[in-house]
């Protein structure tokens, strides 16, 4: 197969977009079309300073490379999480992000350990409290997304980025949509408008590429990511979902994307989902200061850590 | 694990795929594409790494390549 736009051989071949593209090609169509989505959803501007949320994934390693090659102002996040899992995940996730960082010294990194701020890494903290026993990742979740939020206000960030793909919107969408939660339905776009109480504005600038493409483009431009996946994330839905879709775009080559664009259009032109909508007051929370939908007294955030401190002193004895 | 993808009896020319740590013997001659296929995986979740170098899916198999398959997909 050749390249479309050389000749020369490909290296990628997109069958939901009839594209075959070389090496170097390819890497300038997925910055390219990084750009075009990033103006067309009006997600940011070349003066807003952007926080991407890296994890040493490739996702968002590839997405922090194309910003910073586009000369967007992004600087990083990471959340080191203390998940060892047997396989010193977090360790080695962190050493990829930071080898990343080490070839382009002129990026801004910021670190925040979970065990160092709160008192006990992941999965031991989740495992302290009632919603986290089974599985970590409701109470892993919801702590990434506070102290995403809190990094990009207190920063003085514009806008918080992460590196959600296609396949990541069309497997929540697959989830949300077999059990119609039109809640998430309606809440389920690309760019998400900052909340008049603090919460960040949050974008996806990669939410039209495909996983293979995201994935092809570290590959091609050498950047070196954390291939193996958190070990909880094993039986996650997520996979399942996934595995579906492309079962589905293996035959029929284009699905997934329709699935999603099909999904936005409707939202974007009959307003679907849009009574779904609820306005929820938020107050800010006593305690922390982010919004908080509890009316009365302090976020889940801030909530589930007291749990973890508390059961954390019974279990270790208060004179330590 | 072992797919004889191509032939019920391994040649010894098969050439070996490497996909996490699975193993799969294939036949030169034939697509990756068809390859990864009869091997039961799905094209659409894995990127054919030949020689170190990402080829498209009718790249035909040589004698003495050496093929990676590397895992698309990502959760939690
Ligand atoms: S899989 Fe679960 S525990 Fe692992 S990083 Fe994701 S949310 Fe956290
Ligand atoms: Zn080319
Ligand atoms: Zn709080």
């Amino acid at each position: 197969m050749k390249c479309r736009k050389c000749r020369q051989t490909a290296a990628v071949n997109m069958r939901h977009h009839r594209l075959a593209l070389c090496a170097g090609h390819y890497i300038t169509w997925i910055q390219e079309q990084t750009e075009r989505f990033i103006k067309k959803y009006r997600m940011f501007g070349p003066d807003d300073r952007v926080l991407v949320a890296v994890s040493g994934g490739k996702d968002s390693l590839a997405l922090w490379d194309v910003l910073d090659v586009l000369g967007y102002r992004a600087d990083g996040l990471y959340i080191g999480l203390g998940i060892d899992g047997g396989v010193d995940y977090s360790n080695r996730s962190r050493a990829k992000v930071e080898a990343f960082v080490a070839e382009r010294p002129h990026l801004k990194l910021t670190v925040v350990d979970v065990a160092e701020e709160l008192g006990a890494p992941m999965p031991a903290a989740a495992d302290l409290t009632n919603r986290g026993k089974e599985k970590p990742c409701s109470v892993c979740g919801m702590t990434r997304r506070h102290i995403m939020n809190r990094a990009a206000h207190d920063g003085g960030y514009d806008v918080l980025a992460t590196g959600h793909n296609l396949d990541d919107e069309a497997a929540t969408l697959l989830g949300n949509t077999l059990s119609w939660q039109v809640g998430y339905l309606a809440r389920q776009y690309p760019v998400l408008p900052a909340d008049a109480g603090g919460l960040a504005r949050k974008v996806k600038p990669f939410f039209r590429f495909y996983e293979r493409d995201t994935a092809a483009y570290t590959l091609v431009r050498g950047i070196d990511y954390m291939y193996d996946e958190c070990p909880y994330s094993v039986d996650a839905n997520s996979i399942y979902y996934k595995e579906i879709l492309n079962r589905l775009e293996t035959d029929r080559p284009g699905t997934k994307l329709q699935f999603f664009l099909r999904f936005l259009h409707a939202k974007e032109t009959s307003r679907a989902f849009a009574q779904a909508q609820t306005d929820v007051t938020l107050n800010p929370c006593p305690s922390c200061g982010q919004p908080t939908a509890n009316p009365a007294g302090p976020c889940t955030f801030c909530r589930t850590w007291e749990q973890v401190r508390e059961r954390l002193v019974t279990q270790v004895g208060p004179t330590l | 694990m072992t797919c004889h993808a191509g032939r019920d009896t391994l040649s010894p020319m098969s050439i070996k795929i490497v996909y996490r740590d699975e193993e799969f013997e294939v036949e030169p001659g034939m697509t990756i594409r068809s390859a990864v296929l009869k091997c039961g995986l799905l094209p659409e979740a894995v990127l054919p790494v030949v020689n170190g170098k990402l080829v498209t899916g009718d790249y035909i198999i040589q004698e003495a390549d050496a093929i990676k398959l590397v895992s698309v997909i990502s959760g939690g």
